[in-house]
């Protein structure tokens, strides 16, 4: 142990430890900036960049950075001093300096780090003025970026790289002019990005934010020819009360769809409904590809890989364009939703797909591209219209005056409001593939699964494995979170080393409910396990908790779909996937922007 | 050429190429080398100077003595050609005249190696440049 | 074998290179041979003699003669007159600035008398693409004692104790340095040469790697041996693409000559040297930054500790010297600690290298052992203040240096004495600056300098050293306030103070040493409008003579802004404040009545 002194307070820490966290356990809270971590899982940015948590260390000629100096016996450290204060201020000055002063008008105000420095440290002039350096806004189909607003943390280049492997941001340019972009300054729709969007939530300002798509919805839910179908994510419901002061967890399932119908929807759906019958169409693949894996058959393909997660179907189209004929063919709950309203739903009410407006509330930003690509339209109609984000729905709510806390619970709308405990959990990493066993373990054996908690599937480490027992049949699941895990696991399957039988991917750390979409954690990784509790707690209150026995299910499958995997499911419900390049293509002069 | 192999090795290679730079290396402290300058006008070649510097070149290298041998101009001595200037560390330079091999001997045996003065001294009457 | 009684040294450094000194010495080559006389006479192309403002320089030996300025054409002269009959061709001899006498012999140049070359002993000396002349100069002689009769803590200790410190800048002991790389046990280390010299105007390394590239192989294979690293990298800037090139000539013989590569001198010890490129950006010269670099990463500096001697390049224990660092090692193995240390002053031993530029009669090379004081350096072996202007100032250690004035002349220069005095040894860039000088623009100029050349990475390097250049900017138009000077100053220590590396928190200096030593400057700026060197052209005003102007009116015209006032045979008169300072007015003029100063003219009455 090293002893030290901080603030004169003592002060007994483990080698290794950061000034920043050996002041914490003495109640010292150094501002940071860029600093930024999701400890349980091992998520850290500390470039070292901002010098907004310089210290005093006796002995030492320059102040030190607190979040990266490590602690060394003896060290005397003063935090709040007058040459500690005035460096802080002056840097923060020189920050603001290069930065818009538009903070009425900025989508992060409010949520902006930068902005509540200015606040605490009570900012009230700016003594240096001069050349503030301006990029092209670059918008792609799910993130705006607004780089004039970039202080260059660095956060989201250490997501995008180091946590996703995904390599569509970096720092380029030199001195003034530096700045994270895509390489050579392209578009992020050219570049390899997927949309995961944790660029967007790890982002302490205005650069990095989602396209909003609130107003398309307004005036749908304005436009009295159309009907307007609303679906909620299964994440959402287990975050958006945070955005309203609830505690992390706190579950508004009831709440959220009282909202909805206020604000006009005309039927209050659920995705977790969609989750079902991905159970049913992926499960069913599942197993086909298992028992023809059995009987011998060498052309199948296994693992089989879940592909309910748009960007991750993104990555591995960009990154294992060889292995598309890995992940099952299945569309994402978003999409069989979207398939289903504007067919099977939209002929129940009698209206024309063109006259219904699907709707989508995602934890995700990736949804808002998925939603666009191309083959998931009929004749230029979409089967989802928009998407929003948790975020966008609670600005959404706001704006509309509606006192969200004081609403009564209220429930979805029939049909495909109905949901099983299995659909709730799939917001979670690990949550689809237990969903899918629960089903596939009824299905292969034919008798009923007792104990429908398969505990050694959740977790929050990156990359977890285990064994279930199907009377005899031993199946290998791995899963993995975060796009870094997912391309390990994805590289011993190119390897063919591979020893699973399921797999089950979601790009964002935590899956769903660390969606891209979801109210600002700021680093505080607890916030994630009390939303993944929360979808656990709402899977124990259902009263059913199997995909296949969900009745609106059973009744989809009799009135329209025949059974799972029959032509029309694989018309309506399964997809292919494209290879995608990761070569550049550069577009001189940034025409092609905007 | 084979690999280096010792130090040992690496001295003969030394020795082997020294004499490409001798020169260079000796040339950097002049003031404390004998230096030889033939007179190498038409009179000085017409009278056998080239030969006398090879002779001075090779026999001084041959005696191991630190030395510099630069050709020069017409010393004016044409009466007493092939004539050589040698300037001994710290001394004034003095001119020989009527150098031949046998003369550069007795040059290098006695007046450089000992000091000593020979015959054949003419008395310098100007600075070269 | 040939007996060569003639050498003639002809400059191949990049500075005579650029002057053709190819062709001088092909004409020269030719001529050899057309008189028959390439038995006794040798050409060498050599690296840099460190006079490089009169190149191209050609040196014949044995009677060092120092030929300076020569053009191809001077060829056949030089064999006819000075080769064959022994004449020097006086024209082309280097004058001395005072006298203006041709000096015969390069040994009584005061540019020579006062250099004691230890680390550029061979540049200008040998041949740099010829391994054998490197041989003859004892190249690789130190790496077979060290490898055959030392171990690898013997090394480090001479080399501690010869009190060698870093050249590249900051001064770490560099045998510490080996020794703290050597204590971190790993299968794999690294020797690291930095080749990225980045100071504006220095080229000190350059000419050590064009001159005497074996020297470096050597000292970094001596490096490996004390660390434990059988791989050496060099990072040296692509645009040195003649060091580059001698390097790959040097490594191939070295190899070829089993003095690299596998079990050197029959030991066990193996080394390799691989070149590594940079695009040339200035921060790549930080360590760290240069690992990344290396690493392909982006080429920024990153927090210290970890240093490299703990996880460098690909995390592995990295020794990272300059290459004037290593062009001392092998000659401190071969000569001794002792004799090293009896060079220099109390704390810091040998020679510096530095690059002496500017107002200066001697532009060029020089190497001093440490203590030499400024006023040798630029009084005797730079010659003096050129065109017999005053001094003002000397500025060192480049961009993250300062400027040192009168009352420094006398400080023997170190380490310790130039950052006592607010500079820094840096690489050892030298700029003498004089009279003519405007300190004020002089600070903007390297603070443009580090502007362009940030990484980006630490606020206070971006944003604040844009709003010092920025800031002074303001005040060398006109434009200063004078809240400014504060500002300028608690910025300056700011920056000094947070930021990230060592370039970073050095770049104010040549702010502060300014505002240290020319205050009187910056308040002239600022409250006077005043530039006394007639440096800033916004602070310079057209006025028109009361005496010579006789009322014409033809600047009036001409003047775009309507500045000039005054009628018809009337002396005219110019308004500063609408005034842009085009200069029409002065070219019409046909009476000179319009001239330029530099004080705001006083204000007489305007009928």
């Amino acid at each position: 142990m090293i002893e030290l002194t901080i603030d004169k307070k003592k002060v007994r820490v483990e080698p290794g430890t950061t000034i920043l966290k050996a002041a914490r356990q003495v109640g010292v809270e150094i501002p940071t900036l860029c600093h930024f971590e999701l400890c349980d899982m091992g998520i850290e940015n500390k470039p070292g960049g901002c010098r907004i948590c310089v210290v005093e260390v006796e002995g030492r000629r320059n102040l030190q950075p607190s979040c990266i100096t490590e602690v060394q016996e003896g060290m005397v450290i003063k935090t709040h001093n007058v040459r500690v204060l005035n460096a802080r201020t002056t840097v923060l000055k020189l920050i603001i300096s290069d930065h818009p002063f538009d903070c009425l008008v900025c989508a992060k105000s409010g949520e902006c780090e930068l902005q509540s420095l200015a606040t605490q440290f009570g900012i009230r002039s700016l003594p240096y003025e001069g050349e503030q350096s301006h990029y092209r806004k670059d918008t792609s189909p799910s993130i705006i970026r607004d780089v004039d607003k970039c202080i260059m943390c660095r956060r989201c280049e250490m997501m995008c790289n180091d946590v996703q492997t995904v390599g569509a941001l970096a720092a380029v340019n030199r001195g003034f002019m530096s700045v994270v972009a895509p390489a050579f300054e392209m578009n992020l729709v050219d570049s390899p990005c997927t949309y995961c969007g944790q660029c967007v939530s790890v982002c302490p300002t205005g650069a990095l934010t989602e396209v909003d798509h609130t107003n398309d919805i307004i005036r749908a839910l304005s436009d009295p020819t159309k009907t307007v179908v609303v679906q909620t994510a299964p994440a959402v419901r287990a975050a958006l009360g945070e955005e309203f002061g609830l505690p992390p967890g706190a579950l508004v399932t009831g709440k959220m769809t009282a909202a909805l119908r206020e604000l006009g929807f005309d039927y209050v759906f659920d995705t977790d409904f969609s989750a079902d019958l991905t159970i049913m169409e992926e499960g069913t693949e599942l197993l086909q590809r298992i028992r023809r894996h059995l009987a011998g058959d060498s052309t199948v393909r296994l693992p089989i890989l879940t592909s309910c997660c748009p960007g991750w179907v993104n990555f591995f189209e960009h990154n294992f364009p060889d292995l598309l004929d890995v992940p099952s063919t299945a569309k994402s709950p978003q999409q069989m939703f979207g398939a289903i309203a504007k067919s099977w739903f939209a002929e129940k009410i009698g209206v024309d797909r063109k006259d219904l407006v699907v709707v989508s509330i995602m934890p995700c930003l990736a949804k808002k591209y998925e939603c666009q690509r191309d083959e998931f339209k009929t004749d230029g109609n979409p089967d989802v219209d928009f998407s929003i984000s948790t975020r966008e729905l609670a600005a959404f709510i706001k704006q509309a005056n509606i006192d969200f806390l004081n609403l009564p619970d209220e429930d979805f709308d029939d049909p495909m409001g109905e949901s099983t405990g299995a659909g709730v959990i799939f917001g979670n990493t690990g949550g689809v593939i237990e969903a899918a066993c629960r089903t596939a373990y009824e299905l292969h054996t034919g008798r009923s699964l007792e104990k429908v908690d398969f505990h050694a599937l959740r977790g929050m480490e990156g990359i977890r494995s285990a064994t279930v027992d199907f009377d005899g049949l031993q199946l290998n699941i791995g899963i993995a979170h975060g796009l870094g895990n997912a391309r390990k696991l994805l590289d011993e399957v190119r390897a063919g080393t591979s020893q699973y039988h399921a797999i089950e991917i979601m790009a964002c750390p935590g899956g769903c409910i660390g969606g891209g979409g979801q109210p600002y954690h700021h680093g505080h990784s607890e916030i994630l396990a009390q939303r993944a509790a929360a979808l656990y707690t709402e899977d124990e209150r259902k009263t059913i908790r199997k995909s296949h026995q969900n009745p609106s299910i059973v009744r989809l499958y009799d009135e329209f779909l025949g059974h799972p995997g029959s032509q029309k499911a694989h018309n309506l419900l399964h997809t292919e996937y494209f290879p995608k390049s990761n070569e550049v293509s550069i577009h001189l002069n940034g025409h092609n922007g905007q | 050429m084979n690999g280096i192999k010792t130090l040992a090795d690496l001295k003969r290679k030394q020795e082997e190429v020294k004499s490409r730079i001798d020169l260079r290396n000796r040339a950097e402290n002049p003031d404390s080398l004998v230096q030889v300058k033939v007179a190498m006008a038409t009179c000085g070649i017409a009278s056998g100077a080239k030969e006398v510097m090879e002779y001075f070149v090779e026999e001084l290298d041959k005696r191991r003595i630190d030395a510099v041998v630069t050709q020069t101009g017409c010393m004016g001595y044409c009466f007493a050609e092939p004539t050589v200037e040698i300037t001994l560390p710290g001394k004034e330079p003095m001119v020989f005249g009527y150098v031949n091999a046998r003369k550069a001997d007795e040059i290098i045996e006695r007046y450089i190696k000992e000091g000593e003065l020979v015959d054949g001294i003419i008395p310098r009457n100007y600075n070269t440049i | 074998m040939s007996k060569y009684n003639t050498h003639l040294l002809v400059c191949a450094g990049t500075g005579c290179h650029s002057s053709e000194s190819n062709l001088v010495y092909e004409m020269l080559r030719d001529e050899v041979m057309r008189k028959g006389l390439d038995k006794t006479v040798q050409i060498i192309r050599t690296g840099c003699f460190g006079f490089c403002e009169k190149g191209p320089i050609l040196k014949i030996l044995p009677d060092n003669t120092f030929y300076t300025q020569v053009k191809p054409t001077d060829a056949r002269e030089i064999i006819d007159e000075h080769v064959i009959k022994g004449r020097k061709v006086t024209r082309l001899l280097y004058a001395d600035p005072e006298t203006n006498s041709p000096i015969l012999n390069s040994t009584q140049m005061s540019f020579y008398k006062k250099q004691l070359r230890v680390a550029l002993r061979n540049c200008g000396a040998i041949d740099p693409e010829n391994i054998d002349e490197s041989i003859a100069r004892d190249a690789y002689q130190a790496l077979g004692k060290v490898l055959l009769e030392y171990t690898p803590q013997e090394t480090i200790d001479v080399i501690k104790q010869s009190g060698l410190r870093g050249r590249g800048g900051a001064g770490f002991s560099t045998g510490l340095k080996w020794e703290l790389t050597a204590r971190n046990e790993s299968t794999q280390k690294y020797v690291v040469c930095n080749a990225d010299e980045g100071d504006p105007g220095a080229f000190m390394d350059r000419s050590i790697l064009e001159g005497d590239p074996h020297v470096i192989l050597e000292a970094m294979a001596i490096c490996g041996f004390c660390i434990g690293a059988n791989k050496g990298l060099i990072y040296i800037r692509a645009e040195y693409p003649m060091a580059i090139k001698r390097l790959k000539i040097a490594i191939s013989q070295a190899k070829e000559y089993g003095l690299m590569g596998e079990r050197i001198f029959d030991s066990d010890f193996s080394f390799d040297i691989t070149l590594k490129y940079g695009a040339g950006a200035f921060v790549c010269g930080e360590e760290t930054a240069l690992i990344h670099s290396m690493e392909g990463k982006r080429g920024e500096p990153s927090n210290k500790p970890p240093y490299p001697a703990q996880s460098g390049y690909l995390g592995k224990p990295t020794c990272v010297n300059n290459v004037e660092t290593f062009a001392n090692v092998p000659v401190i193995i071969l000569k001794g600690a002792d004799w090293f240390s009896s060079i220099g002053t109390a704390k810091s031993k040998g020679t510096k290298v530095f690059a002496l530029a500017g107002k200066i009669n001697n532009v060029g090379l020089i190497e001093v052992p440490m203590g030499t004081t400024l006023r040798e350096i630029i009084y005797e072996i730079g010659g003096g203040i050129k065109n017999g202007k005053k001094f003002k100032a000397v500025q060192t250690g480049g961009p993250s240096g300062g400027c040192l004035t009168e009352k420094h002349l006398d400080t023997p220069i170190d380490y310790e004495s130039l950052a006592a005095a607010g500079s820094m040894m840096g690489s050892g860039g030298m700029i003498v600056l004089d009279e003519d000088d405007c300190m004020v623009s002089v600070a903007k100029f390297y603070l443009d300098f580090i502007v362009e050349e940030s990484c980006g990475k630490c606020v206070p390097c971006r944003i604040g050293n844009k709003r010092l250049y920025e800031t002074l900017d303001r005040i060398t138009v006109g434009k200063g306030k004078p809240e400014d000077i504060e500002k300028l100053k608690n910025l300056c220590s700011v920056i000094k103070d947070t930021s990230l590396c060592g370039l970073g928190q050095t770049s104010p200096n040549p702010v502060l040493s300014t505002l240290n030593n020319f205050m009187e400057e910056y308040h002239e700026h600022v409250y006077e409008k005043k530039c006394r060197s007639g440096k800033c052209r916004s602070l310079l005003y057209y006025v028109i003579s009361e005496e010579e102007c006789i009322g014409c009116m033809a600047c009036k015209r001409v003047c775009p802004t309507h500045a000039i006032s005054g009628e018809k045979k009337e002396v005219h008169q110019i308004n500063q404040e609408i005034c842009i300072k085009c200069g029409a007015c002065m070219e019409k003029c046909q009476f000179d009545a319009i001239h330029l100063q530099n004080d705001y003219p006083k204000v007489t009455a305007i009928i």
